[in-house]
């Protein structure tokens, strides 16, 4: 059976850190990093990168359309 | 099990930011939900393919600057005039379609007399109307859509009905307006909220196309800097205060 496997590109430097796209995640892939961009701000990364399966809710509600989103399908045993 | 490196490729894009914005970064506060209609806006227009043909009227408050993030033609108004320049700009250029983006002190307070004009007249415009229940921009004061009992940097312990009104649900007299043609109440706060929105965006720009009249979009929205609030903990804020006085869904057309 295919499965999907997504991932996320965020643009560190623009991310604000709002953590829209975190409670969004039904997957829970993303979380603010520790560390800050020149900003100053806590940016999205993926935490969890497995777990993405590329629904585009964080680039959904991404207020500063920071956000890219991948898809692919895999099969289970690959 | 495919690595990031692997699904990050150019032919696995599913989402990423529509032309239509700018490259510019938000002067937006972290959180606001300016950000996601400008994104969705951005969308409809690219979908639509009407760049080319789509002229935005922008008002006074957060939004002023509006156009240095969408790569159409503006132009900025007067505070709470945006109906009204939208109105001489759909006239004088009947082919392109034409929208004022608006804040809840620029329509529902200064702007009052000329919003219920425009949409009595039925002009040929959508109105995006951004309620937030607060004067975002100039320090969080209280507006005529602030919530009873709400505290504001001017009623700081909350609205007092007695003294200031009921907040004013603008939307609800204007879908009285039988010349209005589509009036609906959104929000951003959620995924499946965004999708609902846009969708509504379409139809609106779909409709000044056909020359149906005015279509007027609400979008309950946050100010976590003027509630005092984080964007996630606003967000919960407005599902419980605001939903239940500004209630969501269509409410003509």
């Amino acid at each position: 059976m295919a499965k999907v496997r997504g991932a996320v590109k965020v643009d560190i430097e623009k991310c604000k850190g709002c953590s829209l796209c975190v409670v969004a995640c039904p997957t829970k892939v993303l979380a603010l990093a520790r560390e800050v961009n020149g900003k100053g701000y806590n940016y999205a990364y993926m935490a969890n990168p497995e777990a993405c399966i590329g629904c585009a809710n964080c680039g959904l509600v991404c207020p500063d359309s920071v956000i890219e989103v991948y898809k692919i399908k895999v099969e289970a045993d690959a | 099990m495919a690595e990031v490196k692997d699904i990050i490729k150019e032919g696995n894009l599913v989402y990423k930011k529509s032309k239509v914005l700018t490259d510019k970064i938000m002067h937006y506060c972290p959180g606001c939900s300016h950000g996601v209609v400008h994104k969705i806006l951005a969308e409809v227009i690219e979908e639509l393919n009407i760049q080319e043909d789509t002229i935005g009227v922008s008002p006074v408050g957060c939004s002023v600057l509006a156009y240095n993030y969408l790569h159409i033609d503006w132009q900025q108004a007067a505070h709470g005039r945006a109906p009204a320049v939208a109105t001489a700009v759909a006239r004088l250029l009947p082919n392109k379609r034409v929208f004022a983006y608006q804040g809840d002190g620029d329509l529902a307070s200064i702007g009052t007399a000329e919003i219920i004009h425009a949409c009595n007249r039925g002009e040929n415009i959508v109105v995006i109307f951004i309620n937030n229940g607060i004067y975002g921009m100039t320090g969080g004061q209280m507006a005529p859509t602030t919530l009873e009992g709400m505290p504001t940097s001017t009623s700081p312990y909350g609205r007092d009905i007695a003294m200031t009104g009921h907040p004013l649900k603008i939307t609800e007299l204007i879908a009285q307006l039988p010349a209005v043609n589509f009036v609906t109440r959104q929000a951003v706060h959620t995924p499946a909220a965004v999708r609902k929105c846009k969708k509504a965006l379409q139809k609106a720009f779909e409709n000044i196309g056909e020359k149906k009249g005015t279509q007027f979009i609400e979008v309950v929205s946050t100010c976590n800097s003027g509630w005092k609030l984080s964007p996630v903990k606003s967000n919960e804020w407005m599902v419980e205060n605001m939903f239940p006085v500004y209630p969501m869904g269509d409410i003509k057309g």
